[in-house]
């Protein structure tokens, strides 16, 4: 089976910010999950990462003060540290759906994470200290409908299994759709399976459906 | 290799010698052929350092690179105390790491510049850095891998690098400073005193002109 590759991708900045080391925890993990989905972004990443080597190599110097090969030169005498134990992952599990780095995120396989189920969706949330941004595991009943929603800020999400379709169309594992505050989607998951995103949101979400209202203060979102 | 010419070659690119004066006396493709000797002989200096812990070879990259680091690390808003200590972090992940250097896949300045961002997180923002694991086999494989060669990568960095020196003033600007102030781009837009558009439109047309010379490579 020929892998379909995606079409919708991160924009240029976003994946100049990422390459930078400006992207924000949340963003970079959605944005390095596409690569591994990506390879055409992957290849771009690493064009980007061409011009860093450039920019390093040109970059205004600091002199090192006196002293500072003698302290590198005792330091590379020192023992490694021994690698860190490889985490108990899902790849040990075998749920080979969801790549690195995502995976090193999750503790479980997908079935045996403690999911909050909210009518047609589950959400787990990732990285409840990033306080600015919300990142949650979202899955989508096949067929159902995420609660209608409007945005604050920015709200990415990365298809991970499944599809889901709104009013801009069909997205696909691998792809991304970027949304801005006043964007009122409904996202609706495919009909043959359920669609797993992984969703990062830098504001609150706001449910605008009667059912998302109704819902709202108990999200934790 | 020759040790002493690689000494000088690398001496003459150092910041106090700052090749101005040269690439204007000596001409474009003068600087061309020299940063690309610049490139082979770092990735002669870290082959060396991965197959033989070669210590003097070190020695010669951390003269090359540590100064650029702590150049790095202060513009991403380190004192000059911990940029210092990061600097020698990164030399140190250099050492401990050589032998996961590919030299057909990158030049030693952009395998650097990735280790060293990647330090800056985990040090001073105290995040991680979400990266792919090129051996997982949940990755989409490319269909179409990349020929990359020796000479490629060697060369691409060498144009890249004159192709910087190329840029106008007010694009390299934006660049550089988007590339290694690690802030947003609304950010650096306020502090240069231009609009978010005209900063973004700097940036772009600024990484257009580095992506094709990067790819132009007859």
């Amino acid at each position: 089976m020929v892998t379909p590759m995606p079409s919708r991708h991160p924009g240029d900045e976003r994946l100049f910010d990422y390459v930078s080391g400006a992207s924000p925890e949340p963003v970079a993990l959605l944005i390095a999950t596409h690569l591994a989905l990506c390879p055409r972004c992957r290849h771009e990443a690493h064009e980007l990462e061409k011009i860093g080597g450039a920019l390093l190599d040109d970059i205004p110097s600091e002199p090192m003060p006196e002293g500072s090969l003698d302290r590198m030169l005792a330091r590379i005498e020192l023992p490694d540290k021994p690698p860190k134990p490889a985490a108990t992952l899902i790849s040990d599990i075998g749920d080979r759906s969801i790549p690195q780095p995502l995976r090193s995120y999750l503790d479980a396989a997908i079935d045996d994470l403690p999911w909050r189920r909210r009518g047609s969706i589950s959400e787990f949330p990732l990285m409840p200290d990033a306080s600015e941004y919300s990142t949650r595991l979202l899955l989508i009943r096949a067929g159902a409908a995420a609660p209608r929603h409007t945005h604050e800020g920015i709200e990415l999400t990365l298809v991970l299994k499944g599809t889901f379709s709104d009013a801009h169309g069909r997205y696909q594992p691998g792809d991304i759709e970027e949304a801005d505050s006043g964007i009122d989607h409904r996202p609706v998951a495919g009909e043959d399976e359920g669609c797993l995103c992984l969703a990062v949101t830098d504001a609150p979400l706001k449910l605008t459906s009667r059912f998302g209202r109704l819902i709202n203060p108990f999200i934790n979102v | 290799m020759d040790e002493l010419v690689v000494l000088s070659r690398l001496e003459t690119a150092t910041p106090q010698a700052t090749c101005i004066g040269q690439v204007w006396m000596n001409g474009a493709m003068q600087a061309k052929a020299e940063a690309l000797d610049i490139q082979s002989d770092l990735a002669d200096l870290l082959l060396s350092v991965a197959e033989h812990r070669d210590r003097s070879a070190f020695v010669h990259l951390f003269e090359y690179f540590a100064p650029r680091l702590k150049g790095f690390m202060c513009g991403r808003g380190a004192d000059t105390g911990s940029a210092e200590d990061l600097a020698q972090d990164v030399m140190l992940t250099v050492w401990r790491r050589a032998t996961l250097y590919d030299r057909r896949k990158a030049s030693v300045s952009t395998w650097i510049f990735t280790i060293a961002r990647n330090r800056h997180i985990d040090a001073i923002r105290r995040e991680k850095r979400p990266e792919i694991d090129p051996d997982d086999p949940a990755s989409v494989v490319d269909p179409k891998p990349a020929g990359e060669t020796v000479v490629a990568q060697e060369q691409i960095g060498a144009r890249l690098r004159a192709a910087v020196d190329e840029l106008p003033r007010d694009q390299a600007e934006v660049l550089r400073k988007n590339f290694f102030e690690d802030k947003p781009h609304r950010v650096v837009a306020a502090e240069l005193g231009l609009p978010l558009g005209t900063v973004k439109s700097r940036l772009r047309l600024a990484l257009a002109k580095l992506r094709h010379a990067a790819t132009d490579l007859e």
